[in-house]
């Protein structure tokens, strides 16, 4: 065990498809109750250590613990939320419904989940379309109840892969409002993007390049210690390239 | 409880999907029906042309329900016959009868060739008078004299709807949830692969249930098909047919990535079913290839159906083909759950 306030640990994790490794030794650590970025171009492996940090996927080589359990482990699903890349939605169902369907996999039930369905949707600004069939939503409303079903179980870990993908700026902003409140309540919340923008409001940041960590710290720590004044600069020196 | 609420999520996905629905319970009740029209009509009326034909001889071929044209050349006859006007030319050379079919249809060929017969005999009976040995009395052991192709086809059929159309909108269901990613989404939640598998099986198995009982409704009660054993006993074949179907679209679609490879399977899964259902005579297949009959489950239930809905048979008939279908569907089940291992290792 790390330190005590370690929520999410990884030593070593290495995970190969067939005969090619996409992740070479990612050792990270994600402190209880920060917002911690996992910031890299699309290829780098950030989804694929993600799936494995949230224990859908099993790690090849290494050790992942989440708040104290070793992973995978089926009973860590109730305290983990997790919200993928693509809108995992049923688009013929409207959001109550697919609310109801993940509240109820998650052991919630009656006024509880009523209620909780009211809370997440008036916190994604869906409150109104609650009887929407899916289909007829846009991108960025199924991104926002994405988020909203991520969110129903009240987890303490949330794991989000891209979520403000397609989302416009102001709804970008109240989601990291939220994002923020969450954390002050102590949700630790680990989210994957590749916006060098959206890093500077992560407490702590880990890059990730062709399947390695290539740096983690705070933003401040990784401008400073590369001596650039934005993350994409930083990202560009840590990476190897000169700007 | 998480099966019941992917039982509940299935039931509300079908009430919003009224098209999925209509094709599950409406298009098979349509297709029985075409069926029904194509192969119950009144039996074929042969058209017989006769060339200087003794007059009792035509009397006794309208008795048997064949439409007589006299000629009075063979040219005339011959030209008719190519024309398609009749079926077949009936001539007498020097006394001795002569027939010449069409002969591109083989069902007009036999409705020919059984007219003829049972006029000569009826001739020869007539000729002989009293005495002499006449026709042998015919009984049936199962069936009838009215039973008509559609009775006997019934039984392959109901069961052949309730397995392809199950197969095909559980395959499709199945993966859509895993191109649409929320497959993936299930798998970060509590849900076991065990549970996915049988929510599954006990959502789309309401609605195969629905579906069997108006299939075998509609075809017994509608539309008339022989039905001499028990009604219960149809329904139970019908719903481990459509649940077998079930394990295997749902297992199956494991393998496609998307819904054209899952429509890929019919070809491959359906059809030959298709041919070893009992829609055909298997007693004159190929040896090397009789082993596939054993392997088809549509053979299983058409089997059972059929000794059920004809032959009238009881529990100890159907038994085996029962238990070779449960457990069949327990095979694809447990097959499902490991090939959903593919995505989640607990």
């Amino acid at each position: 065990m790390s330190s005590p306030t370690a929520c999410i640990s990884a030593r070593g994790v290495t995970r190969r498809f067939d005969d090619k490794e996409v992740l070479h030794g990612i050792t990270l650590t994600v402190r209880a109750g920060e917002i911690f970025g996992l910031l890299g171009p699309s290829g780098s492996g950030k989804t694929t250590l993600v799936k494995m940090l949230a224990g859908i996927d099993k790690a090849t080589g290494g050790e992942i613990d989440v708040l104290g359990t070793r992973m995978p482990k089926l009973e860590m699903m109730n305290r983990i939320g997790y919200m993928a890349q693509s809108d995992a939605l049923y688009t013929e169902l409207t959001a109550r419904e697919n609310l109801a369907f993940f509240g109820s996999l998650f052991g919630l039930r009656g006024g509880r989940l009523k209620q909780r369905m009211q809370d997440v949707m008036a916190l994604t600004g869906l409150a109104e379309h609650l009887n929407r069939p899916v289909g007829a939503f846009s991108g960025g409303m199924k991104r926002r109840l994405s988020l909203a079903i991520a969110l129903l179980h009240e987890p303490e870990v949330l794991i989000l892969d891209e979520p403000t993908v397609g989302i416009d700026p102001v709804l970008r902003k109240a989601i990291w409002d939220e994002l923020e409140a969450l954390s002050r309540k102590g949700t630790t919340i680990l989210v994957t993007t590749h916006v060098m923008d959206e890093a500077d409001k992560c407490h702590r940041l880990g890059m990730l390049r062709g399947g390695r960590l290539i740096a983690e710290g705070t933003p401040e720590e990784l401008k400073a210690g590369s001596g650039t004044s934005s993350i994409e600069e930083a990202f560009l020196h840590y990476g190897g390239v000169r700007a | 409880m998480r099966i019941r609420a992917l039982i509940v999520r299935i039931i509300r996905q079908f009430i919003h999907d009224k098209r999925t629905l209509a094709l599950l319970i409406i298009v098979p009740l349509v297709v029985l029906s075409l069926i029904y029209l194509v192969f119950d009509g009144d039996s074929y009326q042969p058209r017989i042309g006769a060339v200087r034909m003794p007059e009792p001889i035509a009397q006794r071929l309208i008795e048997r329900n064949a439409e007589v044209t006299r000629f009075d050349s063979a040219e005339e006859a011959e030209e008719a016959l190519a024309g398609r006007e009749i079926d077949a030319v009936f001539r007498f050379d020097g006394g001795a009868p002569r027939v010449k079919l069409e002969g591109s249809d083989p069902s007009k060929n036999r409705a020919v060739m059984a007219v003829m017969q049972a006029a000569m005999q009826d001739l020869a009976a007539l000729q002989s008078r009293a005495g002499a040995p006449g026709l042998p009395a015919v009984e049936y052991l199962h069936g009838g004299p009215d039973m008509s192709t559609f009775d006997s086809l019934s039984p392959v059929l109901i069961g052949f709807f309730a397995f392809f159309f199950v197969f095909l909108i559980a395959g499709v269901s199945f993966l859509r949830e895993r191109t649409s990613g929320t497959l993936e989404r299930l798998l970060a939640t509590p849900l076991r692969r065990w549970e996915i598998v049988a929510g599954y099986t006990a959502g789309f198995g309401i609605f195969t249930s629905l579906q069997a009982v108006l299939i075998a409704g509609y075809a017994v009660g509608a539309l008339g098909s022989l039905m001499v054993g028990s009604f219960g006993y149809v329904l139970l074949i019908l719903l481990l047919l459509s649940l077998t179907a079930l394990s295997l679209g749902t297992f199956l679609s494991a393998f496609a990535d998307t819904e054209f490879q899952m429509i890929q399977f019919i070809p491959l899964v359906i059809v030959p079913q298709v041919f070893f259902s009992g829609l055909f005579d298997l007693e004159s297949i190929s040896p090397w290839l009789r082993w596939l009959t054993h392997v088809t489950p549509l053979k299983y239930g058409a089997d059972a159906l059929t000794d059920v809905m004809i032959r009238g048979e009881g529990w100890s008939a159907i038994a085996f083909e029962v238990c070779v279908l449960l457990g069949l569907t327990l095979v694809f089940m447990a097959a499902n759950v490991l090939a959903l291992r593919k995505h989640r290792k607990i």
